[in-house]
C-alpha cells in the first residue's frame, strides 16, 4: 500500500513538472520570438490521408515563411496533434494546443465533423482557427473566430448537380449518403435542392455509416431504379469500397462526388472501378497557371507525390495566416482575427482568396474525371457572380459568368460509363 | 425479381462469411463452453497477415489465383498457430477455475489483440491488394455475381465440407467429439484432451483466417478493430444457429447476413433506416435468446448435478 501510495506521487510528482515545463514553452505569445501555430487533423485514423497531405501543406508552406525570413523576423513553428479522426479527440487535442502549447492560431480540420467539435474551444478561448477543407456551413457558423479559406457545401452540391444536369445531360440521379457524417449530409441536401431545380429527379437515395463493410444491399436497391447517375458524397475510405462494389454488381452509370474522394487511398481501394467517375474539387493540378505549376513542382520535390487539394489548402491557409499576422502586426487574438477577416483578393495556390461576411471563402470549384489514378480537369464552375475574369485560375478559357464549360477537354465519351447508357 | 435474386447473393456472401467465423465460435464453445471473445480478432489477423504476405512475397502486383492460394493457406496457418498459443497461454492456465474467469480473460485476449495492432500498425485501414481479376458474370435478368463472391461461396462451402470430414470421418474428429461431449471421461479414456483443444482452436482460427482474406477481396478495406462487430455477428449467427452445433453455426452465419442485407434493400419500404443493418443481428439475438435459446438446430441438454 505504503508503495503504490508512493508511486503514485511520483508518477502525480512527474506529471506536474512535465506539464510546468510545457507551460513555460515556447508558445508564450508575446509580440517577439517564435510563432506557434497549432495544427490539427486525422493523422492516424479512417481519414489519415486527409491529415496527412494537409499537414505537409502546412508545414512546406511554414517552411517556405521561413527561409524567406518569418513573419516580420519571427520564425513560425507548427505543432502538430494527432485527432485520430474522431470529434471528442478533436476537441481535446485543441484545448491541449490552447490551454497548454499556447498557440496563437489553429489550422484545421479537414472533416467538417471534427472541425464542428474543435471549433467552439477556439471559439471560447479566442484563438483564431482557419478550416482549411472543410465545406459544411455549420463550421463557421460557430463563431467569428473561425474562418475556413474553401468554399461552401452549398455550393459545392451545387456544382455537383449543375455538372450532371447540364453537362452529363443526367434526368434521374440516386444518392449513396454517408448518414453519421455532417458533410455528406450537408452535400446531399444542396445536391439535392440544385439537382431537382435544375430538372432532374432524385430516384433513391440510401444511406451507409462509416467502417460498414457491405454495400450491397444499397447499391442493388439503387440498381433496380436505374439511374443516370448516383451521387456519393462520402469520405474516399467508404467510397473507394463502393465504387469497387458497385462494379461487382455491374453498375455501369458514373458515380459523382466531392472532395472528400480526393486521397491516393481511395485507388489503392477502388482501382479501375473509379474510372469514369466526376469529383467536384478544390483545384486541379493539370492547370497550368504558374503559381499552381511551380507549387505542384515544389511539393513533388519536397515530398515525391503529386500534392491533392487537401495539401493545396493546407498550403493557402498557413499562407493566408502569414499574411493576416503580416498585417496585424501582432498575434493576439483579436486583431488577428480582424486581419484575417479583412482577407481580400489573396492569391492562392486553389484560387484567389476573398474572405465574406460570413468567413467563408469565395471561390470556384473544378469537376475532375477519375481516370487511371489521375483527374482529368473537366471544367470549372463558378458561385453565382463571379465570373472567370476575377478568378486567378486561367485553366478556363471560355464560358459564362457563372458556367465555364472547358469544351475541348476530355469530355464524358472516351469512358466505360456513360450518363446515358 | 432480379433484385430480390441480387440481395439474395449479397445476403449468402456476407452470411459465408459469417459462417465462417461462426464455426470457430461454436467448436470451442462445444468442447470447453468457452465463448471465445478473441475469435473475432482472429480473422482481423488473417486480413493482416494475408495483407503483409501479399506485399512480402510478391503477389501484390497483380492478380493471380496461385499468389491468392498461397496467401490463403499460409494465412491460415499462421493464425492456427496464433489460436493454439491464445489457448495455450491464455486459456489453458486458469482452465481449471471458474468459467466466468475464462470468459473475461477471453474478453482481455481481444482487447490486447486490438490494441498491440492499432499501437503498432495504427487505426488507418490498409487497402488490401487485389489478388483476384474482378469480373462479374450475368445470372439472370439483371442479377449480378461477381469472381469474388463465387470464391467467397466455393472456398467456404470447402472448408465447410473439410470440416464436416473431419470431424465425422477422422480419428481426430471422434476425439474432438467425444471431448465435447465429456472432458473428464475423455480424459479417462486415454485421450490427450489438452492437444484434442489445441487442435480445435487451431482449426476454429484457421477458418477464421480464411474469411478474413475472402472478406478482403470483397470489401478491401482492413483495420485493426474490423474484427469487433464482424466477430460479435458471428456470435450471433451461432448463437442463432445453436451455439456448439456445427451446422446450426453455418445457417445461422447465412440467415443472419441475408436478414442484414434485406433490411438494407427493402427496410426503407416499411420504414426500417438502413442504418439499422447492425441492429438486425442483436434483435435477432435478444429474440433467440427469449424464445429458442438452445438455437434453431440446438437441443436441450440437461445439466449434470
Amino acid at each position: 500500500m505504503k508503495r503504490t501510495l508512493l508511486w503514485l506521487l511520483f508518477v502525480g510528482g512527474a506529471c506536474f513538472v512535465f506539464a510546468c515545463e510545457r507551460r513555460g514553452g515556447p508558445g508564450a505569445g508575446g509580440s517577439s520570438g517564435e510563432i506557434v501555430v497549432g495544427y490539427y487533423g486525422d493523422l492516424t485514423g479512417r481519414t489519415s490521408n486527409f491529415g496527412q497531405s494537409t499537414k505537409k501543406g502546412v508545414e512546406m508552406a511554414a517552411d517556405e515563411l521561413n527561409k524567406a525570413g518569418g513573419i516580420n523576423g519571427r520564425q513560425i513553428r507548427i505543432l502538430s496533434e494527432d485527432d485520430e479522426g474522431r470529434p471528442e479527440k478533436a476537441a481535446t487535442v485543441v484545448t491541449k494546443l490552447i490551454d497548454q502549447d499556447r498557440v496563437i492560431a489553429l489550422l484545421g480540420e479537414v472533416a467538417s465533423g471534427n472541425s464542428l467539435a474543435a471549433a467552439p474551444k477556439a471559439q471560447a478561448a479566442h484563438v483564431p482557427m482557419i478550416s482549411p477543407s472543410s465545406t459544411n456551413p455549420a463550421v463557421t457558423q460557430v463563431g467569428d473566430y473561425i474562418f475556413r479559406v474553401c468554399f461552401i457545401d452549398p455550393f459545392q452540391g451545387e456544382v455537383m448537380a449543375k455538372f450532371a444536369a447540364n453537362t452529363l445531360k443526367a434526368k434521374k440521379a440516386a444518392i449513396m449518403l454517408d448518414f453519421n457524417s455532417p458533410y455528406s449530409r450537408g452535400l446531399t441536401e444542396f445536391f439535392e435542392a440544385s439537382f431537382t431545380r435544375l430538372g432532374g429527379q432524385i430516384v433513391n437515395k440510401q444511406s451507409y455509416t462509416q467502417g460498414d463493410r457491405d454495400y450491397k444491399g444499397q447499391l442493388t436497391a439503387i440498381r433496380s431504379t436505374s439511374p443516370d447517375v448516383i451521387y456519393v458524397p462520402g469520405y474516399y475510405g467508404e467510397v473507394g469500397v463502393i465504387a469497387k462494389q458497385a462494379q461487382q454488381l455491374d453498375i455501369r452509370v458514373p458515380l459523382l462526388g466531392g472532395d472528400g474522394w480526393d486521397a491516393t487511398q481511395l485507388w489503392d481501394l477502388g482501382g479501375n472501378a473509379l474510372n469514369g467517375d466526376f469529383i467536384s474539387n478544390h483545384y486541379s493540378v493539370d492547370d497550368p497557371s504558374p503559381a499552381i505549376q511551380k507549387f505542384v513542382v515544389d511539393y513533388r520535390a519536397r515530398y515525391g507525390t503529386v500534392p491533392d487539394a487537401l495539401a493545396a489548402l493546407g498550403y493557402d491557409a498557413m499562407r493566408v495566416l502569414a499574411d493576416s499576422i503580416n498585417r496585424a502586426g501582432t498575434t493576439e487574438g483579436p486583431k488577428l482575427r480582424d486581419a484575417i477577416a479583412q482577407t481580400k483578393n489573396f492569391v492562392g495556390v486553389t484560387g484567389t482568396i476573398n474572405i465574406d461576411s460570413q468567413r467563408n471563402a469565395v471561390k470556384p470549384a473544378v469537376v475532375l474525371k477519375l481516370m487511371d489514378r489521375k483527374y482529368v480537369y473537366q471544367e470549372t464552375i463558378y458561385p453565382e457572380g463571379m465570373g472567370p475574369t476575377t478568378s486567378a485560375s486561367p485553366a478556363s478559357t471560355s464560358g459564362s459568368p457563372t458556367m465555364a464549360a472547358d469544351g475541348t477537354a476530355n469530355s464524358a465519351d472516351n469512358t466505360n460509363k456513360s450518363a446515358n447508357p | 425479381m432480379d433484385t430480390f435474386v441480387q440481395q439474395l447473393i449479397n445476403g449468402l456472401t456476407i452470411g459465408a462469411i459469417y459462417a465462417l467465423i461462426a464455426l470457430g465460435y461454436t467448436m470451442v464453445y462445444g468442447i470447453l463452453r468457452l465463448i471465445n471473445f478473441a475469435h473475432g480478432d482472429v480473422y482481423m489477423v488473417g486480413a493482416f497477415v494475408g495483407y503483409y504476405l501479399s506485399f512480402s512475397l510478391g503477389y501484390a502486383a497483380g492478380p493471380s489465383l496461385l499468389g491468392l492460394s498461397i496467401v490463403l493457406v499460409s494465412s491460415m496457418i499462421v493464425c492456427a498457430l496464433v489460436g493454439m498459443a491464445i489457448e495455450r497461454f491464455a486459456y489453458r492456465p486458469i482452465r481449471k477455475y471458474a468459467r466466468m474467469a475464462t470468459l473475461i480473460t477471453a474478453i482481455g485476449v481481444s482487447l490486447l489483440i486490438e490494441n498491440l495492432f492499432v499501437a503498432r500498425l495504427g487505426a488507418a485501414p490498409r487497402a488490401f491488394p487485389q489478388l483476384l481479376q474482378e469480373q462479374s458474370y450475368t445470372l439472370f435478368g439483371n442479377a449480378a455475381i461477381s469472381k469474388s463472391q463465387i470464391l467467397i461461396f466455393g472456398v467456404s462451402v470447402l472448408l465447410m465440407l473439410l470440416l464436416q470430414w473431419i470431424i465425422f470421418k477422422t480419428k481426430v474428429g471422434t476425439a474432438m467429439r467425444a471431448v465435447s461431449f465429456n472432458l473428464n471421461s475423455a480424459k479417462l479414456m486415454g485421450i490427450n484432451t489438452d492437444a484434442i483443444i489445441s487442435f480445435t482452436f487451431a482449426l476454429g482460427s484457421a477458418l477464421a483466417a480464411a474469411g478474413g482474406v475472402l472478406t478482403a477481396q470483397y470489401n478491401p478495406q482492413i483495420d485493426p478493430l474490423m474484427g469487433i462487430i464482424t466477430g460479435l455477428k458471428a456470435f450471433v449467427a451461432a448463437v442463432l444457429g445453436g451455439i456448439g452445433n456445427v451446422p446450426g453455426a453455418v445457417l445461422g452465419g447465412l440467415l443472419i447476413g441475408i436478414a442484414e442485407t434485406f433490411v438494407v434493400g427493402y427496410g426503407q419500404i416499411v420504414g426500417v433506416p438502413t442504418t439499422f443493418r447492425d441492429a438486425v443481428a442483436f434483435a435477432i439475438l435478444i429474440l433467440v435468446l427469449l424464445f429458442r435459446p438452445t438455437g434453431l438446430l440446438g437441443s436441450t441438454v440437461q445439466e449434470k448435478v
